[in-house]
C-alpha cells in the first residue's frame, strides 16, 4: 500500500438545509409537511462535522479543494453561503423541490459528483429532519466506491483513508482506498464558526446553480404525526416511604431501570 | 429573523454576520454569563479573545488596515446580540471597537496604524480606553495625570479610574495632561497616549466590585514614572480631549446597543416565564396586568431600537445632527433598559429577586448604561445645547 504524507484531497461535502433544532415545529394543515413559517433553517449539524473535516484535510496539506453540494429549494443557497463562509471553495445548488425519498436525492448527488474529480465525499451520517440515514450509503453505491458510516475519526494518508467508526459498545476501524464516502458522526471534530472575513470572502467564491429533475420517488410520504404530549407528572409520595413505589414505577412502567 | 431590525432589509452579508453573532451569543456567551457574574473576583478574557478570532474586533476598521470595513449599523446589530448573550463581554467589544481603534484610525500616523491598528483589527491586540480619574468623571477635563517631556519622549505619573480591561488589555488609549502643572489649560491641555500595558510603571489595581457587569474587568491604574517614546502620542499634544469626545460620540451608540441587548434578553426571559408560571389556576401570561407589562416592554424596546438606528444612519452619513442623535439614542436606550429590566424583575416576583434566576443580573447590568460614556444628565445637557446650536442652521 502506498502512503505519502500531504496528499492533495479533493473533497466534496453533501450538505442539507434543515430546521434549527431549537425551532418549534408545527405540522401544516395538509398533515404532510412542516409549516415553515417562523422556522429558522440551518445547515444540518452532522453536515457541519463533514464540512469541518474536509476543511481540516485541506488545511493540513495546504492543498486540495472543498466543494459543497446541496439538493434543495432556492433558499438552500443560504446554507451553501454558510459553507463558503466556513471555508469551502465552491458551492453547487441542485435546485429541486424537497423529496422524502433518500434514493432520489442520492441519485441527483451521485450524478453531479460522478461528473467531477474527487477523492473523498463527506456527508453527515443523517439529516436531523428526515432521519433517513440513506444518502451516504446510496451515493457510495451509485458511485461504486466504499462507504464508512458513523465516523468519529478520520485519517487520510496517501491514497488510503482510515476511519474509526462508532459501533454498539465500542469502535471499529476500517481502511479503504480512495475515492470513497465518509458519513460523519458527532465527535469527529468541533466545527468552527465562520469568521467575519470568511463571510465577506464568501461573496467572491463561485456558487453555481442548476435545476435538476428528481427521479420518481419510490417512497411516498403519507402522513406526519407530532410526538405525543408529555404525560402529567405523578407524585407517588414523600420521604423514604415513597422510594419502593418509585423504583417499581421506574422499573415496570417507565422501564428505565 | 426573530427580532426586527427596524424594518431594515438586511443584505445577505448582514444576515450571515447577524446569524453568526446570534449563534455565538447563544452557544458561547449566554451559558457562562451567570458564572462570570458570580466569580466577580476573577476575570475570564476567553470570550473577548474569541470575539477577536472571529473578526468582531475589527468590524469598524477599513480593509486596508486588515479590518472588515463595515458600517456602524451592522456593528450595532452585532453588538446588541453579543450584549443579549453577556453584557460584560459586550462592553469589551464596544470599548475596543469604538474608542482606541477609531482614534488611531482618525488621528494616528501610518506608522502607528501599521504597528497597532492592524493587529487590533485582527483581534491580536485588545484595546482599552482611559479618561476618568477619581476626581474627574462628568468633569473629565479636570484630570490631573501628568505627562512631562523627557528627552524625545514623555514621562507619565498619576492615577486613572474605571478602566475596562485595564489589566488584561494590551494597549490603552489614555488621556493625560500635557500642559505644565503651573499653567493649566483645561480641556486644551490634554494629550492622547497609546500605553502598552506591559510598560514598566503601568500598575493595574484589583478588579473593582461592582453592582453589575461583574464579568467585566474594571480596574484603577497607577502610572509610576512610566516612560513612552514619542511614537506613543497620537496627533497633537493639546488635542487629546477633543479626540476622546469624538470617539465617545460613536461609543455612545455602542452603549445604546448594549442596553437594548440587555433589555431584549430580559423581555425574552419574561415572556417565557409568564407562560410557564401558573397562579390562580392559569399561566400569568393570561392576565391582562402581565400582558400590558409585556406589551409596554416590547414597545419601548422597539422604539429605542428605531432611534438608535436613526442615529447610526446619521453617524454613517456624517450628518450635522449626529451628536444630538447619538446622545438621544444612548439616553433613551439606557433608561429603557433600566425600566424594562425592572419590569422583568417584577413579573418574576420573588424569583426575580433571587440570584438563581437571570433577571436580577440583567437589572444590575442595565444600570451602568445610564452612567458610563456620559451620564443621562450629561446627555440631556448635550441634547439641550445642540437644540440651540442647530437653530437657524436648517
Amino acid at each position: 500500500m502506498r502512503r505519502t504524507e500531504g496528499m492533495i484531497v479533493r473533497s466534496i461535502v453533501c450538505i442539507k438545509r434543515v430546521p434549527d433544532s431549537e425551532a418549534r415545529i408545527r405540522i401544516s394543515a395538509d398533515g404532510m409537511s412542516l409549516d415553515p413559517s417562523g422556522v429558522k433553517f440551518v445547515m444540518n449539524p452532522y453536515d457541519e462535522f463533514a464540512l469541518e473535516e474536509a476543511l481540516r484535510l485541506k488545511e493540513a496539506s495546504g492543498q486540495g479543494s472543498v466543494t459543497a453540494i446541496t439538493v434543495g429549494p432556492e433558499e438552500a443557497r443560504e446554507t451553501l453561503r454558510s459553507a463558503l463562509a466556513m471555508g469551502a471553495d465552491e458551492g453547487v445548488l441542485l435546485r429541486a423541490e424537497a423529496a422524502a425519498d433518500g434514493l432520489v436525492v442520492a441519485r441527483a448527488l451521485a450524478d453531479e459528483i460522478a461528473a467531477r474529480e474527487y477523492d473523498l465525499v463527506l456527508c453527515g451520517k443523517q439529516a436531523i429532519d428526515g432521519d433517513n440515514m440513506q444518502v451516504p450509503a446510496m451515493v457510495a453505491q451509485m458511485l461504486g466506491v466504499p462507504c464508512a458510516t458513523v465516523v468519529v475519526e478520520l485519517r487520510v494518508e496517501g491514497g488510503v483513508a482510515k476511519a474509526k467508526r462508532e459501533i454498539e459498545g465500542g469502535h471499529e476501524v476500517v481502511e479503504f482506498d480512495l475515492p470513497g464516502v465518509v458519513a460523519a458522526q458527532k465527535g469527529l471534530n468541533e466545527p468552527r464558526y465562520p469568521s467575519l472575513k470568511g463571510i465577506m470572502a464568501a461573496k467572491r467564491k463561485p456558487l453555481s446553480e442548476k435545476d435538476v429533475t428528481l427521479s420518481e420517488p419510490k417512497l411516498e410520504l403519507v402522513g406526519l404525526t407530532p410526538p405525543p404530549a408529555r404525560p402529567e407528572p405523578q407524585i407517588v409520595g414523600e420521604g423514604p416511604d415513597a422510594v419502593p413505589e418509585l423504583v417499581r414505577l421506574l422499573r415496570e412502567e417507565a422501564k428505565v431501570l | 429573523m426573530r427580532r426586527s431590525h427596524a424594518g431594515a432589509r438586511l443584505t445577505d452579508e448582514q444576515r450571515e454576520i447577524l446569524l453568526l453573532a446570534r449563534r455565538f451569543a447563544r452557544n458561547e456567551l449566554r451559558p457562562g454569563a451567570a458564572a462570570r457574574d458570580r466569580n466577580e473576583d476573577s476575570f475570564d478574557p476567553g470570550p473577548t479573545r474569541q470575539l477577536g478570532e472571529l473578526g468582531f474586533l475589527g468590524m469598524l476598521i477599513p480593509e486596508e488596515y486588515e479590518g472588515l470595513g463595515l458600517e456602524m449599523l451592522t456593528y450595532l446589530y452585532v453588538l446588541e446580540e453579543i450584549a443579549w448573550g453577556d453584557a460584560s463581554v459586550a462592553v469589551s467589544m464596544s470599548v475596543h471597537n469604538s474608542l482606541p481603534t477609531q482614534t488611531l484610525l482618525r488621528h494616528g500616523t501610518e506608522e502607528q496604524k501599521e504597528r497597532w491598528l492592524k493587529p487590533m483589527a485582527r483581534g491580536e491586540i485588545l484595546g482599552a480606553f482611559s479618561l476618568s480619574e477619581a476626581d474627574a468623571g462628568s468633569d473629565a477635563a479636570a484630570i490631573t495625570t501628568q505627562a512631562i517631556r523627557d528627552g524625545e519622549g514623555w514621562r507619565l505619573n498619576g492615577a486613572k479610574m474605571w478602566v475596562t480591561n485595564g489589566a488584561s488589555a494590551d494597549l490603552v488609549l489614555m488621556m493625560v495632561r500635557t500642559d505644565e502643572p503651573g499653567s493649566r489649560n483645561g480641556s486644551k491641555g490634554i494629550g492622547a497616549f497609546l500605553v502598552p500595558t506591559d510598560t514598566d510603571g503601568y500598575i493595574p489595581g484589583k478588579k473593582e466590585r461592582k453592582m453589575g457587569l461583574r464579568g467585566s474587568e474594571t480596574v484603577a491604574v497607577t502610572l509610576e514614572d512610566l516612560y513612552l517614546g514619542p511614537e506613543h502620542l497620537i496627533g497633537e499634544p493639546g488635542l487629546g480631549f477633543k479626540y476622546a469626545l469624538e470617539a465617545l460620540e460613536g461609543g455612545r451608540l455602542g452603549i445604546a446597543a448594549q442596553a437594548i441587548g440587555i433589555a431584549e434578553a430580559a423581555l425574552d426571559h419574561t415572556r417565557d416565564y409568564a407562560e410557564q408560571r401558573v397562579q390562580f389556576g392559569r399561566p400569568i401570561s393570561e392576565f391582562q396586568g402581565i400582558q400590558f407589562k409585556l406589551a409596554d416592554m416590547a414597545t419601548r424596546l422597539e422604539a429605542s431600537r428605531g432611534l438608535l438606528y436613526r442615529a447610526a444612519l446619521a453617524y454613517d452619513a456624517d450628518e450635522a445632527r449626529k451628536r444630538k442623535l447619538s446622545s438621544m439614542a444612548k439616553l433613551n436606550a439606557s433608561e429603557t433598559a433600566v425600566w424594562v429590566t425592572r419590569q422583568a424583575v417584577q413579573v418574576f416576583g420573588g424569583y426575580g429577586y433571587s440570584r438563581e434566576y437571570p433577571v436580577e443580573r440583567l437589572f444590575r447590568d442595565a444600570k451602568v448604561t445610564e452612567i458610563y460614556e456620559g451620564t443621562s444628565e450629561i446627555h440631556r445637557m448635550i441634547i439641550a445645547r445642540e437644540l440651540y446650536l442647530e437653530r437657524g442652521s436648517d
